[in-house]
Formats: C-alpha cells, structure tokens, sequence
C-alpha cells in the first residue's frame, strides 16, 4: 500500500475531542456532515485546508481520551488518507484500524507542515519527499495489518465470520 | 507456582493457561457496555457485520447517559435506535433518569474481580475498582462482541503503583490520581496496565477507588485495576454479588515499572486547562475567579463525593457570581442522597440539581459555559471545548476543593472549611 499527501502538523495528545467535538457527535451518524467540524476547536475552519489524500502528521499520543470511533471515520471522511505519529493512544489505535484507516508510527519531528509525503506500509518506511530524507516505521503487529488489509473489523468478521488471529 | 500481576491471573482464569505479556489473545468477554454517544454507531456496525441475533443479550447493556435527557431532535432519534434495538435484540436498556453508566454497571453487579470488561467508552477502566479487567473499546468492537460474544486483546505489561502513607484531611483519592497524571504525564502508561497497592487502600472506600480507576485512561493505561479486599467483598454483596474471589498483589510479580506516592505530603490538586496532566498544588495556583463549579459525573458523583461537598456547603451560601451545578451518578444515589437530605442541603446552598447523567462533562447540555468562563469541574476531563465551548476554562479537582471554590468565587483551599 502505498499512500501519498501533503501533511497537515499538528502537536502531541490530540484527543479525539478535537479531532470530532462532543457537541456534533452526538446527533447525527453521518460522518460527511461530522467530518466539517474536524479539528475545529483547536483550528477552526480546519476542513477547508483539506485536500484529498493529505495526511495527518502529529507527536505522541495521538487520538487519546474518549472512545469515539467517530474521531478515525471523521478523519477518513474528510478525504484524509493517513495518519503519521509518533506514538498512538491505544482505543484510538484500534478504532483507526477497524475502520482501514493506515497508522503509521514513527518519528515525526523533521516532519513540517506541507512536506509532500510518501508512506510504504509493505516497506515500512516514510520518504519526506519535499525534504528528501526517509523515516522508517514501527510495523503494525501481525493481526492488525490483516485487520488493515481485510479492510476492517466489519469486513474482517464477513469473511471469517469472528476474529481470526492466525 | 509462579508469580503473576494482576491482569495476568484474570487473564489465565479466562485462557486456561498462563498467558504472556504482549501476546494476542481472543477471550469471552464477562460483559460489555455501550453508551448513547458509541450504541448508534455499534448497532449500524451490528449490522453491517451481517448482525441478525446479539449472541448473549444478557451480558450486555447499552445506558442513555450522555444526553439524557435528549437535548435535541439528532439525539432523540439515535436514542430511539438504541431502545428499538435493546427491544428487539432483548438487550438491557437503562433509559434517562437511570444514571451513568460507569455507577450503573458496577451497582447492577455486572462486575466483579477476574471479569473481562468491554465498553464502548474509554472511562470502562472505572471497573478496575472492584477487581476487574475492564477497558474501552469502539463501537465496531462492540458490535464484535454483540455478535461473537469474544473481543482479542494483547496482554499488557503492569505498572506498580504503591499508595504509601496516610491521607491528610481535605486530599482524596482525586488529588491522588491528579497527582498520578502529574508524574507519569498523558501517556505514561500507554498500552499498561496499572496495579495499584500500599497501605492506602485502606483508607479508600470503593467509592473513593473507582474515581482512581476511572482516571486510568488520562494516563493512557488500558486499566487501573485495585486488588480485592474487605471493602470490595461488602460492596460487592451489597450489590448482589455473592461469590467473590480472592485477587491479591504478588510483590515477585514482574512488573514492568513500580511508581511509589507518598500520600502523606499531598495538597489538593488541581488540573489547569487545557490538560489533565498540567497538574499544579493548590497553593501555587494562585487567585483564579470561578463562574461555575459542577460536582458530578462517573469520576466523581457517587455518595461519598456528594457528602464531601455537603459537608462543605451545609448552612452557606455559594458566591453569588457563581453556579453550582450537581448531578448524581445514579438515581440509586440520587435518592440515598434525598433521604439524608444531601440534596436539599445542596439545594439551599445554591445548588442546580440536574438528572443523573453526563451532561456537562462532555458539552452536550445542561451547563455549557459562556466565553472566556472558568468552570471548576469534578470531571476526568478538561480539555478544549469539552463543556461544549471551546472559549472557556476547565480545572479539574475533588468534590471538596470545587465546593470551597464555589463558596469564594476563587479557586480555594478546602482544607480551611474542615
């Protein structure tokens, strides 16, 4: 899988409060109408600096706080492809995977905003194209890939119809 | 016989066989929650897995806690999803005025020492209480676990955290995870879980335990779980759990790192906005002006909580300039708290009692502050917008401490009411 997009940087812990805010989640289960609010109380109007297939660049402990699997659907309706971090809270974690949204763990402090990204999942490694340097990848463990390349948990469970960790 | 923490006794009781830290593992799931903000999204994943019967609709429960009741017309139809569902499927539904879910699981006896516990909130840590692994999950999961009655897991590394000394008056178990989040930061225990011992134990009732293990996950832990003792047997029995078995702390156990707090020299802590672990002594907060205090929530609206703040506030009035908003974790506590005549002691002091529920904490209605205000909240949670508007100022501190501060109008001390 090979992802490409510019990054949008943002800083450490961004809970999943920011990335979807309480006050809209709430009411609706469509995530395109969800998705104009992203990131809105950190960075208001944030959705109209989108564009398809950017990626979201952060430090540690990205997508801490609430459980709210709105928070990956958000990100992936707002036509972003990836998220790029240096750590991930784990509820987060795999909610994003659940719902085939790429993670990608690694260091992301020569990373800037607007650097033109180039992410291989099978090499495990990020090229900074603007810059020109690459990063190498935690790899994800065996069982979440597969959940990544099945697509997701929904997809993963219609072909084996429960978990299949082998 | 070797030695295990915690999480990996409750683990082998469900596997059979020793498991390793870090493996993955499936397991039946002991029960499994959802509430109105994660169930809408959880039944709509039901179904897209291809979803027909929920496989053990007596082990899971979904609570209408977090606008309840509804504020609007988009929450009154995801609500009414979740009671079609529960109808249909046979599913227990603790529909508004029932309380929070994080006070409803445990009162029901739905949890005890060596259950595995999912929900579709990250607060499902607060079970740890009682001796159970129980954390938070999404809502595909627990529609996962809706249709398999199974979820996986990687066995996490424990942390030690040993609780020495003896709580000075006016600091409680708040100030002590407040405290926690201050040493170990957002994420200083990440993928953990934390193991929690020492002669403080003791002195926490259960009460006072579960907002310990609720607040867990501000450090980013997968669980905070307290090992079974006295306390936990009497309440658990009271609340229709009659075998309880033993889960105590093995020292040889290998942890992964050991914290070590000293209670003894605590002050009460508060959490600065916009961060949980941005955590400061009360004396050096300086002179902070406060519009709005909210005693509440699944870390701190249980009985104990509202008794703390009476104490406080009996025969006093709350500054003028300032609201006090109350709101009971249940309404088994909302009642307890009108018969020893807490809530109108609370009520006369200035008090809005609101129904048991969410409400403020996470923004949705009933005490959204205006710009530029600062609220001194109970809650586990102080970030950015979390009241519903991002222009205001959360602290996060004890009953004790937000009663005091409603009293002056200023963050204060509580020490000088007792």
């Amino acid at each position: 899988m090979i992802i490409r997009g510019f990054a949008h940087k943002l800083g450490d812990d961004i809970n999943t409060d920011y990335i979807i805010s309480g006050k809209y989640k709430f009411k609706t289960l469509d995530m395109k109408e969800l998705a104009q609010h992203i990131f809105e109380d950190i960075e208001p109007d944030f959705i109209k600096k989108i564009k398809p297939g950017d990626i979201i660049v952060a430090g540690k402990n990205f997508g801490c706080g609430s459980s709210r699997e709105q928070a990956p659907l958000v990100i992936k309706n707002a036509g972003l492809s990836a998220v790029v971090a240096s750590s991930f809270a784990r509820i987060f974690y795999r909610n994003a995977i659940n719902n085939g949204l790429p993670l990608v763990e690694c260091d992301t402090s020569n990373i800037e905003d607007g650097d033109e990204l180039e992410i291989n999942l099978e090499e495990g490694i990020v090229k900074d194209i603007t810059k020109g340097f690459q990063i190498k990848i935690n790899p994800l463990p065996p069982f979440m890939m597969k959940l990544l390349q099945d697509g997701g948990l929904v997809e993963h469970f219609k072909k084996y119809g429960g978990f299949s960790i082998e | 016989m070797s030695h295990k923490t915690l999480t990996e006794k409750i683990f082998e009781s469900h596997l059979g066989r020793e498991p390793k830290i870090g493996e993955v593992v499936v397991v039946d799931v002991d029960f499994a929650m959802g509430q109105d903000g994660t169930s809408p999204l959880a039944i709509q994943k039901f179904y897209e897995m291809g979803g027909k019967k929920v496989l053990k609709p007596d082990k899971i429960a979904l609570v209408i806690d977090h606008g309840a009741p509804s504020p609007n017309e988009g929450f009154s139809n995801l609500h009414k999803l979740m009671r079609d569902f529960a109808y249909e499927q046979g599913v227990r539904l603790f529909d508004i005025g029932s309380g929070i879910c994080h006070q409803l699981i445990p009162e029901y006896g739905f949890a005890g020492p060596y259950d595995i516990i999912v929900g579709a909130d990250s607060h499902t840590c607060t079970y740890g209480a009682v001796g159970a692994f129980s954390t938070g999950i999404g809502s595909s999961e627990l529609a996962a676990v809706m249709l398999s009655g199974k979820l996986w897991f990687k066995i996490p590394a424990s942390i030690r955290v040993i609780l020495s000394g003896k709580l000075p008056t006016g600091v409680y178990s708040k100030d002590i995870v407040l405290h926690l989040a201050r040493l170990i930061g957002a994420d200083g225990a990440t993928y953990k879980a934390l193991e929690f011992d020492g002669e403080v134990i003791d002195q926490l009732s259960v009460d006072a335990r579960f907002t310990i293990s609720n607040m867990a996950v501000e450090v980013g832990a997968k669980a905070g779980i307290f090992p079974v003792d006295e306390k936990t047997r009497v309440w658990l029995r009271e609340h229709g759990r009659e075998t309880v078995k033993d889960l105590s702390i093995d020292p040889q156990a290998k942890y992964e790192s050991t914290i070590e707090i000293d209670v003894s020299k605590l002050e009460p802590q508060i959490a600065l906005p916009h961060r949980v672990d941005s955590v400061k002594n009360i004396s050096e907060v300086g002179e902070v002006p406060i519009h709005q205090g909210f005693i509440g929530t699944c870390t701190n609206g249980r009985l104990e909580d509202l008794e703390i703040a009476t104490k406080i506030l009996e025969g006093k009035q709350i500054d003028p300039k300032v609201r006090l908003i109350v709101g009971c974790a249940s309404k088994s506590i909302y009642l307890e708290a009108m018969k020893r005549g807490i809530i109108e002691t609370l009520i006369n002091a200035g008090a809005t009692v609101i129904p048991p529920g969410c409400g403020p904490c996470v923004g949705t209605h009933a005490g959204v502050p205006s710009d530029g205000e600062n609220v001194i909240s109970t809650a586990n949670r102080n970030f950015k917008g979390r009241m519903g508007n991002n222009k205001a100022f959360i602290y996060l501190a004890s009953p004790a401490t937000v009663a005091a501060s409603c009293l002056t109008g200023k963050i204060t001390d509580p020490r000088r009411y007792l």
